[in-house]
């Protein structure tokens, strides 16, 4: 016989296993079942009750949603969007942190409160007053209001990530600079930026996710159906393709993949400079 | 050579070495001062007078005074929205702070393959909203939706008709919600934090003979009471600003309903502004409806805030 204590702890983690591996299905059973429901021919996808494995495979799907919507343009839109909208984030925000990291003026402290107030500030109260200002430069149904805005000072937040991280660099490094009579844009190019890289990474994936989820600015922003990002376009897949009043359930939902899994890689492959930024946020690390 | 020839023709007087770095320090931060102006501060000031104007973008704004506000009270939409909204964010925020913490507190155990399953939590939440609404909208097909199969399989009988009907509607917009935030960020967050616990606090109520609750009750809870706030207000604030997954939701599948619907039960305070800006162009009232969000974040914000001195203790200080 066991005693007390020790069938106790095996059952504490039986429990603990049960609920740790058994949890894993509510998260990924939605993916699954879109990737289900994506192989399968129509005919199958209204079956009762749903079949989780398909009884004919089509990969068709994934070749035929490429003709019925213009996915690819899509595609190349949303990262050219998100090329020029991270990287100005990341250019500006490293720029805007080394001022406040390095330097002494009057009023930094101030100016700094007010950078991170706005975290908590909704974009929705400035969004009427910045659409019609696009408006005024020509900009509508174009990609300037979903990128320019990225180029000063890329958020609070990019900001706020590359200060913290700039303050744990020595200062003798930039002292040792000076002295050889560097200027202070090629201490930041040459020895900041450089040693930065884990900071920038972090920017990289944050910044691709938001840029490549966002739903709203190309909702306002653009309407010519050829300008359309992948969130923009899926959003009105559906209206484009079943036409005919046609299921496209399986169609949907391979496009659905196909815009979930760029996204889904980048966080799988850099999710250690991922989580390093979130956590620096928060402040408890 | 140039300086001092300047300097003595009095073209400029010579910086000291704290002034330079002064200038240097601006020139640095000028972007988002910049940006700061042009898309913060002037929108906000413009949009306190566009709230008091009546302007449709075609004919240029006319003064209204207190009008847009005045409509607000007697708008049924703005109330509607306000009610809905509360309720999502009523129930949606403390589940999903709950639920996060104790997945949190689950990574936290020794598990083999932690990391995995921390990978696997975290899925949803990188998913693309748009792409989870219509994964959602598929498994809440009232006749063959997976959901409802499974209802009826575990003999519930017939399940509801879940974004078809508004007394349903918006308990599926938090399902959906809760698969995307509970192992997101702000698990990480308090996973972060709950690592950052001594072990020897721990080790020492073990020894007065405290048992699981009372650990979680007078270590973890205040040792990671700041965290807790943290995500808290800024959960409040996401939730407060939902409206892709509703708009989605409501709207993408073949426009069987306007965005809200049905029944304008998952019309959200975002949404209601968004249709008011961008479907009917009453600039004016957007406006109106836009600063007065201001005030409501700003003020539950706030309300969390003040009351956070009640229950959040901060290191290195007494009491």
């Amino acid at each position: 016989m066991l005693p007390a204590w020790r069938v106790k702890r095996i059952i504490r983690y039986v429990l603990l296993y049960a609920v740790a591996y058994g949890l894993t299905i509510i998260f990924a059973l939605p993916f699954l079942w879109a990737v289900s429901s994506s192989l399968k021919p129509v005919n199958e996808l209204f079956l009762w009750p749903p079949q989780l494995i398909p009884k004919t495979w089509r990969f068709e799907n994934y070749v035929e949603i490429w003709h019925v919507a213009p996915l690819a343009r899509f595609f190349v839109n949303t990262v050219f969007v998100t090329v020029f909208s991270v990287s100005g984030r990341i250019l500006s925000a490293a720029l805007v942190a080394y001022g406040f990291a390095r330097f002494r003026f009057p009023f930094r402290n101030i100016l700094f409160l007010l950078l991170l107030s706005t975290l908590m500030l909704p974009y929705q109260v400035t969004i009427i007053p910045t659409f019609l200002l696009f408006k005024a430069f020509g900009w509508l149904d174009t990609y300037n209001p979903l990128i320019i805005p990225n180029w000063f000072g890329g958020g609070a937040f990019a900001i706020f990530l590359f200060r913290q991280f700039f303050l744990t660099i020595p200062k003798d490094l930039d002292e040792a600079a000076k002295i050889d009579g560097a200027n202070t844009l090629w201490i930041f190019i040459r020895i900041i930026l450089p040693l930065s890289k884990p900071v920038v990474i972090t920017m990289i994936v944050i910044g691709f996710l938001e840029s490549w989820n966002d739903f709203f600015g190309p909702l306002i922003y653009l309407n010519t159906p050829e300008k359309y990002t992948l969130s923009l376009g899926l959003a009105n897949f559906q209206r484009v393709v079943s036409a005919g009043g046609q299921a496209t359930e399986h169609l949907l939902m391979a496009a659905s993949m196909v815009m979930t899994l760029p996204s889904i890689l980048v966080f799988i492959l850099l999710q250690r400079y991922y989580i390093q930024g979130v956590v620096i946020s928060s402040g408890s690390k | 050579m140039i300086a001092p020839i300047k300097r003595r023709l009095g073209l400029c007087t010579p910086l000291t070495l704290s002034q330079r770095e002064a200038v240097q320090g601006f020139i640095y931060i000028s972007p988002w001062i910049i940006g700061f102006l042009v898309f913060t501060v002037g929108p906000m000031i413009a949009s306190a007078y566009l709230s008091l104007t009546d302007y449709n973008i075609v004919t240029p704004p006319r003064w209204a005074g207190l009008n847009n506000y005045e409509y607000m009270f007697g708008d049924k939409l703005f109330w509607k929205s306000i009610e809905n909204t509360l309720y999502y964010t009523v129930i949606f925020v403390p589940i999903a702070i709950a639920g996060s913490l104790a997945l949190a507190m689950l990574l936290n155990q020794q598990i083999a393959g932690r990391v995995a399953l921390r990978t696997l939590y975290f899925l949803p939440s990188v998913t693309p909203v748009v792409a989870a609404a219509f994964l959602w909208l598929w498994i809440f097909q009232p006749q063959i939706g997976l959901m409802n199969s499974i209802i009826s399989a575990l003999g519930l009988g017939n399940g509801p008709l879940w974004l078809g009907h508004p007394g349903s509607s918006k308990p599926a917009l938090i399902i959906i919600s809760l698969w995307g935030a509970l192992g997101g960020n702000t698990m990480l967050i308090f996973l972060a934090a709950l690592q950052g616990i001594p072990k020897e606090l721990y080790e020492s109520a073990d020894i007065d003979g405290a048992g699981g609750l009372g650990k979680f009750r007078y270590i973890t809870v205040p040792s990671i009471s700041p965290v807790i706030l943290f995500n808290t207000v800024l959960g409040v604030i996401g939730a407060l600003q939902m409206f892709t997954l509703a708009y989605v939701a409501s709207s993408g599948r073949q426009q069987q309903f306007s965005p809200g619907g049905p029944l304008n039960s998952t019309l959200f305070y975002v949404l209601h502004l968004y249709n008011s800006a961008f479907d009917f162009w009453e600039m004016g009232y957007a406006s109106a409806l836009a600063w007065v969000f201001f005030v409501i974040v700003l003020a539950i914000t706030g309300f969390q805030l003040w009351t956070s001195r009640r229950w959040v203790y901060y290191e290195g200080e007494d009491s």
